[in-house]
């Protein structure tokens, strides 16, 4: 109901630009609908719902820039909410950042919409959760879970002739199994733009699997070991290199990407050359918005190529000071992979664990990327070829940088949901060796 | 707010906010002119509001129903070196309505505010209850409740910080700023983070609750670089957020501590002077030794010992989560109930008493009722070092045979179902007479650390490891001079127990952060906690340095 059409949200932005008195005027416009049940102790706990439809004015005088926000969309509303953007940019300190509003742009045709997903039901929900719940309590384990989905549209026209539009979904989902004992815990989680891509019953059946497999944990030295990280713990260490990669930070000196003397890393080998990350809006599997909310063109960019750091990302002001065209940050990362499964890679492994989550992710020293954090739900020992035994959980100190320096092998990309950003990646499980596990933890 | 948008709004970038703790989670709301938040809503007419959501939801089958109408205001100043970055002023207006129907919960929220829509969101309420009760496998209970009629509750604040000319905080910034860069910082951001929850509650049991809550966060970030050999090292604000007004930044000479290797801040704060000592700091830290791994015994200043009691103290003793229904996010906590019924489960050695306190002057917890219509207290946590207690909302009280609530519920926004969150969670300060400098001089090899860093700890609060801001070697009981790359790892259990002593009270003060987050979809809360300087021995350090290209 709030999602309006390409015509409708240009029709609406039309009438607010055309009260606009200041020397720039750009209008963002975005609604949603949300909805989400949350479950623990084999039972639901909260569930919600809610819709919002948000259009924001930003007005700027010179460099003073105001911006105002309202969600009633009546003539007098749009008057009344230009004349405030225009009052606080009045009242502004000139902003030396403040870069003009960007001109006409051509954008490629987004493919994040999937109808399925918008017609999303309160039943359609607890049937998903009521079909995860069932065979938990068939196991006689003990499910926490959380679905959520969301389906929406933002636009975004300027006065100075930029028009663009996108409607999106997406539904997002992550269930923890305990064995009743509390001795064992698994997990997995899901993330689809199309919901008929969500099974909700198979990836409670592997963690259940992982729960019960883990109940009789082993207490092995911390120490350096191979490990097999699945997508899911793989995806919460390379985000700390994707957020990382500004253009600014590394220029001013203050980043793992700086350099002695002003110098960046960027055109530097940093990592193994089998390490490639892009980001491309229009894939299949993990499309993304076509432009971002400053109006840039979002377009298919190799990040890390054989291991080499070919781009950083650049807010419009940097992009202007430093002269270079200045690629924005994208909505999603992409790394390449290979061929084999999880159980192809660990078949291949003499020594190691497999980690099947990370959790408490923290940056330790930003200068090395130094990340902190632990194992969790599901930590296991591999021997010749096979899982030998759960483990007990670590904490590691490793940076991410270091970690793609000792690359053993890449596995089948797929799509993953960071457990600390929210955020899709379509990512491959890594074989890493020498991994750094500095303690022992007693948590289940 | 997000991690990630926080970092985007102050224009920091993710190696300037790695070491960040207060970052908020909270809905941002609509843009506004700053008089408008001076602005306030009669409670008459909030009332007339409640009572169509109460009796829309009772002529649905409700048999409880709750109404919190918030007014949640916000304003941001952030500034970086000669320059201000951003003037953000936001207000969220709106009601949330919870119900209990068919013994299930159900929750929904408008921002709409005519009759019409806020009946539709009561009946919303009692209709999604009703489909969550299918997949029930118990009934609520929720622990009896008497209604206080019509009352408020305003926090004792000296100076509305929305009142104070923007002007004014912009000059305080850009002045911090300044004096931070002659010190030695290359790069500084400063904010000002002010926070107005105007809420009202009301609910069946004869509840109608005004209050009006203020917090501020005044903080700074230096990078301090080495041009020569490209390394950097960054030195943040020793300040508190507090539940507090504009009072706090105006700092008297009785607020500060002296004589030590910085100027500490107790109960206000002096931006400036913690700005002049951070350039001066951070660039010191560019040359300072790197630490020799090992065990060393710990002296813990209270601004950086809050994080490690919210992350080990505050957090396993959350009920919630003992039971179970942050297991797939926040995770589980270590402090089961056999160990609270067993009266004998040394959390800690005899020193360590721990109390959670929702009445505290100035702190962050502090309110007069909850966001469940309970009036809040203070109760023992930790008593002699034995577990004794659990942080408890209605529906629970009766899991560990309470007759009340202890008054820990709360929303981020009216837009967010109310659940169990942390009150001020503080270590009391030792009974005997003891200085920060008597806890020094009996450590032949240890270190001083001061300011929070980066922090981790497991899902059921066992292992944790944190870093500081500024680290100083004690030899022979005596300061030795500065250290980096220090980070200590422990386990919760085993840390409490090496407790060796607490300066008195002289030496309380409190920490907090605006930005702690639990739930699914995640909500924010802002939780203060107290100690004296303490000491801990044989504590496991570890080094922190490393290379990569």
């Amino acid at each position: 109901m709030l999602i309006l059409t390409k015509e409708e949200a240009q029709a609406l932005m039309k009438k607010v630009l055309a009260f606009s008195k200041a020397d720039e005027c750009e209008v963002n416009l975005t609604g949603s609908n949300a909805g989400n049940v949350r479950y623990a102790r084999n039972s639901v706990s909260t569930s919600g719902g809610i819709s919002q439809m948000s259009l924001a004015v930003a007005s700027a005088f010179g460099k003073k820039l105001g911006i105002a926000t309202i969600n009633e969309l009546d003539d007098a509303s749009l008057e009344k909410v230009v004349r405030r953007s225009e009052e606080l940019a009045q009242l502004a300190p000139e902003n030396p950042e403040f870069v003009s509003f960007l001109g006409p742009q051509k954008y490629a045709e987004p493919v994040t919409f999937i109808p399925a997903t918008a017609a999303i039901t309160p039943k359609l929900r607890a049937d998903n959760v009521a079909a995860s719940l069932k065979v938990a309590r068939d196991a006689k384990a003990i499910a926490a879970g959380f679905l959520e989905d969301n389906s929406g549209f933002s636009a975004m026209m300027n006065s100075h002739g930029l028009f663009a539009y996108n409607t999106t979904t997406y539904t997002n989902f992550s269930i923890t199994v305990r064995t009743e004992d509390g001795k064992g815990s698994g997990y997995a989680t899901r993330g689809f733009n199309d919901v008929a891509k969500l099974d909700t019953k198979a990836a409670t059946e592997i963690a259940i699997e992982k729960a019960v497999k883990s109940a009789t944990a082993k207490a092995i030295e911390p120490g350096k070991y191979t490990v097999i990280l699945e997508p899911a713990a793989a995806a919460v260490l390379l985000e700390n290199i994707f957020f990382a990669l500004d253009a600014r930070q590394a220029d001013e000196g203050r980043s793992f990407l700086s350099l002695p003397g002003g110098k960046t890393r960027q055109g530097e080998k940093l990592m193994d050359e089998r390490v490639n990350i892009y980001s491309d809006p229009l894939n299949p599997e993990l499309p993304t918005s076509t432009w971002t909310n400053d109006g840039r063109p979002q377009e298919k960019t190799t990040w890390i190529e054989k291991g080499v750091v070919k781009n950083l990302t650049f807010s419009r002001y940097w992009a202007e000071k430093k002269g270079v065209k200045g690629i924005p940050s994208p909505d999603a990362f992409i790394m390449e992979g290979g061929t084999k499964s999880v159980a192809e890679l660990i078949k291949g492994t003499k020594k190691g664990i497999l980690v099947t989550r990370l959790w408490y992710i923290r940056t330790v020293d930003p200068q090395s990327l130094l990340l902190t954090g632990l194992t969790r739900d599901g930590t296991f020992y591999i021997e010749n070829g096979e899982i030998k035994y759960p483990i007990k959980n670590f904490r590691f100190n490793e940076s991410p940088i270091i970690m793609l320096n000792n690359l053993e092998e890449l596995g089948k990309v797929e799509r993953t949901v960071s457990v600390e950003s929210n955020t899709n990646y379509l990512l491959p499980p890594l074989k890493i060796r020498d991994f750094t596990f500095s303690s022992l933890s007693d948590a289940v | 707010m997000k991690r990630r948008d926080f970092i985007q709004l102050t224009g920091m970038g993710a190696a300037g906010a790695a070491m960040l703790t207060g970052i908020p989670e909270m809905g941002m709301g609509h843009a506004i002119s700053p008089e408008r938040a001076l602005e306030v809503i009669d409670p008459a007419l909030k009332k007339r509001i409640a009572d169509v959501a109460l009796n829309a939801a009772r002529s649905k089958g409700a048999t409880y129903t709750d109404v919190r109408i918030g007014r949640y205001l916000n304003q941001f100043v952030v500034t970086r070196e000669d320059k201000v970055q951003n003037i953000v002023n936001t207000e969220s207006y709106g009601a949330g309505i919870r119900v209990i129907a068919n013994g299930g919960w159900g929750f929904a929220a408008t921002d709409k505010m005519d009759n019409d829509s806020i009946a539709k969101a009561a009946e919303l309420a009692v209709a999604i209850a009703k489909e969550n009760s299918r997949l029930l496998t118990e009934p609520v209970q929720l622990a009896p409740q008497k209604g206080y009629g019509e009352v408020s509750w305003k926090a004792p604040i000296e100076k509305n910080a929305f009142e104070v000319p923007m002007k004014e905080k912009v000059d305080l910034l850009l002045n911090v700023n300044s004096v931070a860069m002659k010190g030695g910082a290359d790069y500084i951001t400063s904010l000002l983070f002010l926070i107005n929850e105007q809420k009202y509650f009301a609910s069946t049991d004869g509840s109608y609750i005004d209050q009006d809550i203020h917090r501020i966060w005044p903080a700074f970030f230096i990078t301090a670089i080495d041009k020569a050999s490209g390394k950097f090292e960054t030195r943040n604000t020793l300040s508190a957020p507090m539940g507090m007004g504009y009072e706090y930044l105006n700092a008297r000479p009785q607020d500060k501590i002296t004589g030590g290797p910085t100027t500490l801040f107790k109960g206000r704060y002096d931006m400036f002077e913690d700005a002049r000592l951070g350039g001066l700091q951070a660039k010191e830290k560019l040359t300072a030794k790197s630490v020799e791994p090992g065990k060393y015994d710990l002296v813990l200043d209270p601004s950086h010992l809050w994080l490690t009691i919210h992350e080990s103290v505050g957090h396993p003793t959350e009920l919630d989560r003992v039971l179970g229904y942050e297991a797939n996010f926040a995770g589980t906590s270590f402090l089961t109930l056999d160990k609270w019924e067993s009266k004998k489960f040394n959390f800690g050695n005899k020193l360590v008493n721990i109390v959670a306190d929702k009445t505290q002057v100035g702190s962050l917890g502090a309110v007069g009722y909850d966001d469940e219509g309970v009036q809040c207290g203070k109760w023992d946590i930790i008593k002699d070092g034995i577990l004794v207690n659990y942080q408890v909302i209605r529906d629970q009280a009766h899991i560990l045979g309470l007759k009340a609530s202890q008054g820990c519920c709360y929303s981020q926004n009216w837009a967010d179902v109310q659940f169990q969150r942390m009150p001020n969670i503080s270590l009391q300060p030792g009974k005997e007479k003891k200085s920060v400098d008597d806890l020094i001089k009996g450590v032949e090899k240890g270190i001083y650390i001061i300011g929070d860093g980066s922090f981790s700890i497991d899902q059921q609060r066992f292992n944790f490891q944190f870093g500081g801001q500024l680290f100083y070697e004690i030899k022979n009981g005596k300061i030795a001079g500065m250290l980096k790359d220090v980070a200590y790892q422990s386990n919760t259990q085993e840390f409490w127990n090496s407790c060796a002593g607490i300066a008195d009270e002289s030496d309380y003060r409190l920490g907090g952060a605006f930005g702690d987050g639990k739930g699914q979809p995640p909500q924010s809360n802002s939780v203060s906690h107290g100690s004296s300087t303490t000491r801990f021995n044989g504590v496991n350090v570890i080094n922190t340095a490393r290379k990569i290209g």
